[in-house]
């Protein structure tokens, strides 16, 4: 089953890149939540899109890395454009944007790419999230409300540290069980599927997670969007970099994309993914 | 300024294949075909080729140290589909447009050069349009002021140089070559001094204009190429971290100009 949307799920962004200023970065586990006010944005990106960061000063350290800014989906925006990302420092771009404390600038762009669409009228939303890739799950919770059930999986008790961002009371899979239950997070889909007449799922996470999803999707003819994740240079369609293998052909992640439409996909197995 | 007798508002291009006007309207909107936010004074369309081409298996990008190799392999519609969908729309960029051609045999080139209306292989490409012809110049050859004297011989209205470096990254977990096409091409600042001393050598030896391009990040850059003889600049990689870079740039290039000519004013009336 597809999802179909009516049109793009698209807030355009303003031209170029602009400076918006770290208003807190504050400890959320093994992540940092990096809070920066996006003064000339729009107040209105849709979840699932993306911001292309880079720290204003010190982008390109001893090294000459990083050199190209870093794609992150948008965890929430505030009404005064204040935008959160959750971020975890692994390379040399994370630990310069990990770093950065309030007052500094960060270079912006975005916001970029295709959010998610809503769910067809009467299925259920299934959030359904691991590790990192829970971020963009939080404004669609706040935008579906009570209505979306999340489900979230992390490494360990310090990732889940996460699952703060969310309302309510998610359900939670640790691969050490130190938290929610052991186990992966599509066995709390496959629960989940099981009480559900009628659903729709709203996925984001490593890539063997999301293809779990695609699989299950595909086999419970359940429609399902996946935001999937490529290295990318530019994030707005111009250095062809960041493309993943659909059953129509190549498309860039960046423009086309990040969230694809589940039955679009062959496999959700990107090559090159999470590096 | 005048290039190949066309007019342009400023010196500063795109690299062909490192802007996608079409795409980057679906991300800004219709605010890009304004002049004043177009980032550059002429657009190079990405290079198309005869037939369709789905481009090398991802992945196609690594960082490097103040640079970028990419292994992107000329993704493009094919001549029909860049006629039919692309023209129309890049008919509209408030800038003249060059179209960026790749042959792989002789005829092959001159039939795109004759079909977009616009060297052995170049002098078929010469006979088949009206339009200036650009060559653009490997970096890899191993004399490129040769090439280019030969490009400019068979009737080229100018040279573009360089191209990107030829490089090889390997994917650190398995120590094999990341990139989906094993190797890929160098750009961004850590080819700047070899793309500057290119065509340093080129323009000295060609009469017609040369675009100089190769990690150009700033005005001093830009600078820097048309001091080594270039006519106009192009940006490439830059653009990946700023889409307007090229209006930056082209900003940066004009302050340096105006304190240059207050400089030699001073200079001649003491």
């Amino acid at each position: 089953m597809r999802f179909a949307p009516s049109s793009e799920p698209r807030t355009l962004a303003p031209l170029g890149r602009r400076t918006a200023q770290v208003t807190a970065n504050r400890d959320l586990g093994a992540y940092r939540l990096v809070s920066a006010h996006d003064a000339s944005g729009p107040r209105d990106p849709r979840p699932g899109q993306f911001y292309m960061l880079a720290a204003e000063d010190r982008w390109g350290g001893e090294d000459g890395r990083p050199f190209v800014p870093r794609a992150f989906s948008f965890a929430r925006v505030r009404e005064d454009g204040t935008l959160d990302f959750l971020l975890e420092a692994v390379g040399p771009g994370t630990r310069r944007l990990a770093e950065l404390e309030p007052g500094e600038g960060l270079w912006l762009s975005g916001p970029l790419g295709i959010g998610f669409s809503a769910a067809p009228e009467g299925a259920r939303p299934l959030l359904v999230g691991g590790g990192i890739g829970t971020a963009p799950l939080v404004c669609v919770q706040d935008e579906l409300g009570e209505e979306a059930e999340v489900l979230i999986g992390f490494r360990s008790s310090a990732h889940a540290a996460a699952a703060a961002l969310f309302a309510g009371a998610p359900l939670i899979a640790t691969d050490d069980g130190s938290v929610g239950r052991r186990g992966l997070v599509t066995e709390l889909l496959r629960g989940a599927m099981d009480r559900t007449e009628r659903a729709a799922v709203f996925a984001c996470g490593p890539a063997p997670m999301l293809e779990a999803v695609r699989a299950l999707c595909a086999e419970r003819d359940v429609p399902a969007q996946l935001a999937l994740e490529s290295g990318m240079a530019c994030g707005y369609g111009a250095c062809f970099g960041c493309v993943v293998p659909t059953r129509g052909g190549y498309v860039r992640l960046c423009v086309d994309g990040p969230v694809l439409d589940a039955a679009d996909l062959e496999s959700a197995l990107v090559p090159g993914a999470g590096h | 300024m005048d290039l190949c007798g066309v007019q342009l508002r400023g010196p500063v291009l795109n690299g062909s294949g490192t802007y996608d006007a079409i795409a980057a309207r679906r991300t800004f909107g219709d605010a890009l075909l304004e002049p004043e936010s177009f980032p550059f004074d002429a657009f190079v369309s990405k290079t198309i080729t005869l037939e369709p081409r789905q481009g090398n298996p991802p992945p196609r990008l690594w960082e490097s140290p103040e640079g970028l190799i990419n292994s992107i392999g000329l993704p493009n519609k094919g001549l029909e589909g860049f006629l039919r969908a692309d023209l129309p729309l890049l008919a509209e960029l408030p800038v003249p447009l060059i179209v960026s051609v790749m042959g792989f045999s002789r005829d092959e080139l001159a039939h795109l050069a004759a079909a977009v209306g616009e060297a052995a292989a170049v002098e078929r490409v010469r006979a088949a349009t009206e339009k200036p012809v650009i060559v653009k110049l490997t970096p890899t050859a191993a004399d490129p002021a040769a090439v280019a004297a030969a490009a400019e011989r068979s009737g080229a209205d100018a040279v573009s140089l360089v191209n990107t470096l030829k490089g090889m990254a390997l994917d650190p977990r398995t120590r094999r070559p990341w990139l989906g096409g094993r190797t890929g091409g160098l750009s961004g600042p850590a080819i700047r001094p070899v793309a500057l001393e290119q065509v340093a050598t080129v323009a000295a030896r060609v009469r017609v204009p040369v675009i100089g391009m190769g990690g150009i990040a700033s005005g001093r850059d830009a600078r820097e190429f048309l001091d080594a003889g270039a006519a106009c600049v192009a940006v490439g990689t830059e653009s990946f971290r700023d889409p307007s870079a090229g209006l930056r740039i082209a900003r940066e290039f004009g302050v340096i100009s105006r304190q240059e000519r207050g400089f030699s004013l001073a200079e001649t009336v003491r």
